[in-house]
C-alpha cells in the first residue's frame, strides 16, 4: 500500500531499472499515538469537580420552620489558623465558658490515617456510617437502584439521631481548611451540616482556650 | 545445500496510520478546552467524583490577594450581560471593544476599566486585569449586578454559579464572595475542587 511502482511494466535493456518507492510509515504511527495520549489526558484529567453546597439565607426566618437539632447530636467545628480545628459538642452554658477545657483542638484527617477530626465524627455519626457503607456496597453490587440509593441516603443522613455538624471558619482559616472540613462531611456521611457565622462567643472560647482560663477570668462571658 | 529463502520484514504501518489519525481527529474534536484563566490557581482535593458541567456555567475564581473574577460561558449571555450593563453605569462600548470581550473568557474589572482594557492586545489583557478584580464591597457591588444582569436573561436559571479559589486563599476573601451570592439569593452553588482518591473503607 505505501508503496509506489514507478517502473512500467517488464524491464527491458535502455530503460530504467523498475523501482519500487518504500514510504516508512513508523514514526508517523509513532507520533500520532503520542498526540492521541495527550489529548486522551487533556480531556479525562483536566476536568475539575464539583462539590454542592447550599447556604441558609440571611433572610429572617419564622421560628417553627428553623430545624430542631438534638443538642446532644450537634457538634461545632472552629476552623483555625496553622490548620488546627477546635471543636466542642453541644450547646454552651455560662460554666462551659469558664471552663478552657470546653474546646478541644484536633487535626484534619489526610488520606492515609483516620487520626483527628474523621476518628470524632465517625465516632459519633458510627450508626449512620455504618448503614451507608453498608448501602454502598449494595449499589456497588448492583443491588439497589440509583434512584433507591439516593432516597435510602438520604434517609440515613437525615435521621433524627444522626450527627449534625456546624462548621465555622474563622478569619485565620483558608479555603483549603474549609473544603477539607466538607469533604469530611462526605466521607463521614454526615448529611446535616452547615456552614455558619463565627459567634462572639465562639470568639471567647478560641480566646479562653489559647490564654488557659486566663481570659475567662478577666472577662464576662457573652449573653450568646 | 539448499539455501533458505531471504524473507523481508516490513510490515506495512499504513493502516495503522489510518487508524491512528482517525482516533486522533475524534479525540481533537471531542476535547474541549478550558478558558484560559487570568490567574493561576490551585484548587483544592476533595473526594467528590461529580464532574464540574460543560456549558451553562457563570464561575467565579477568586486569587490569593481576593481579585474576583468572572466567567459566564455562553458567549451570547455575556454579551447580553455586557450590554445592561453597560446602561446601567452608563458606559458605551464599540464594536471592536465587544468582539474583543467575547475573545476574552474572564471578567475581571471595574466597569469604568473594561473599555480601556479591552483595547489593549488580547495578550496584556490577563496582565493587566490581575490588578484590579471585579469590585464586591456593600458599596460597589458590581460582581452582583453582573450576576442579577444575567438572570435577567438566563429566566430559567439554567447557568450554575461555581466558585473557584486557591487552596491558600484566606477565608474572609471567600466569604465575602458567598456573602455576596447569598445577599442576591444565590444560595446554592458548587465549589471546584480537584480528585483525590477516598480514604480506605469508605
Amino acid at each position: 500500500m505505501a508503496s509506489i511502482d514507478t517502473g512500467g511494466g517488464e524491464a527491458q535493456k535502455g530503460k530504467p531499472k523498475k523501482q519500487t518507492l518504500r514510504v516508512d510509515f513508523t514514526p508517523m504511527v509513532d507520533m500520532n499515538m503520542l498526540l492521541i495520549t495527550f489529548f486522551m489526558f487533556c480531556t479525562t484529567l483536566s476536568k475539575p469537580q464539583i462539590m454542592d453546597i447550599a447556604m441558609p439565607t440571611d433572610q429572617e426566618v419564622d421560628e417553627t420552620e428553623v430545624p430542631k437539632v438534638k443538642e446532644s447530636k450537634a457538634i461545632t467545628l472552629l476552623l483555625g489558623e496553622d490548620n488546627k480545628v477546635y471543636y466542642y459538642l453541644g450547646k454552651l452554658d455560662e460554666s462551659a465558658y469558664k471552663d478552657y477545657n470546653t474546646l478541644k483542638e484536633t487535626t484534619y484527617s489526610t488520606r492515609e490515617s483516620n487520626e483527628g477530626l474523621r476518628d470524632i465524627l465517625l465516632e459519633r455519626n458510627a450508626e449512620a456510617s455504618a448503614q451507608m457503607r453498608a448501602l454502598k456496597i449494595e449499589k456497588a453490587e448492583k443491588k439497589v437502584s440509583e434512584e433507591d440509593y439516593k432516597t435510602r441516603s438520604r434517609e440515613i443522613k437525615g435521621d433524627i439521631d444522626a450527627l449534625t455538624v456546624i462548621i465555622k471558619p474563622t478569619k485565620d482559616s483558608n479555603y483549603k481548611n474549609l473544603v477539607d472540613a466538607l469533604d469530611e462531611m462526605q466521607i463521614c456521611s454526615v448529611g446535616k451540616y452547615a456552614i455558619v457565622d463565627m459567634t462572639e462567643g465562639d470568639y471567647f472560647l478560641l480566646e479562653n482556650y489559647k490564654t488557659k482560663g486566663a481570659f475567662a477570668a478577666a472577662n464576662l462571658a457573652p449573653q450568646k | 545445500m539448499a539455501k533458505a529463502k531471504k524473507h523481508s520484514t516490513v510490515i506495512d504501518m499504513t493502516a495503522m496510520s489510518d487508524v491512528t489519525v482517525l482516533l486522533l481527529t475524534f479525540f481533537m474534536l471531542t476535547s474541549t478546552f478550558l478558558p484560559k484563566e487570568p490567574v493561576q490557581v490551585q484548587a483544592p482535593s476533595s473526594v467528590m467524583e461529580i464532574k464540574v458541567p460543560d456549558h451553562n456555567v457563570m464561575s467565579i475564581l477568586v486569587d490569593l490577594q481576593g481579585h474576583v473574577f468572572l466567567n459566564i460561558d455562553p458567549a451570547s449571555v455575556r454579551l447580553g450581560a455586557l450590554d445592561k450593563m453597560a446602561e446601567e453605569y452608563g458606559i458605551t462600548f464599540n464594536d471592536k471593544q465587544k468582539k474583543a470581550f467575547v475573545e476574552q473568557p474572564f471578567i475581571g474589572t471595574p466597569m469604568n476599566r473594561l473599555p480601556g482594557l479591552l483595547d489593549l492586545p488580547m495578550l496584556e489583557q490577563d496582565a493587566a486585569m490581575k490588578q484590579y478584580g471585579i469590585p464586591c464591597d456593600s458599596l460597589n457591588n458590581q460582581l452582583a449586578r453582573w450576576i442579577l444582569n444575567v438572570r435577567a436573561i438566563d429566566e430559567d436559571r439554567e447557568l450554575k454559579i461555581t466558585i473557584k479559589a486557591d487552596q491558600a486563599t484566606p477565608y474572609p476573601f471567600v466569604e465575602k464572595v458567598m456573602k455576596n451570592l447569598v445577599k442576591i439569593k444565590e444560595n446554592r452553588y458548587s465549589l471546584i475542587t480537584v480528585l483525590k482518591g477516598a480514604p480506605e473503607g469508605f
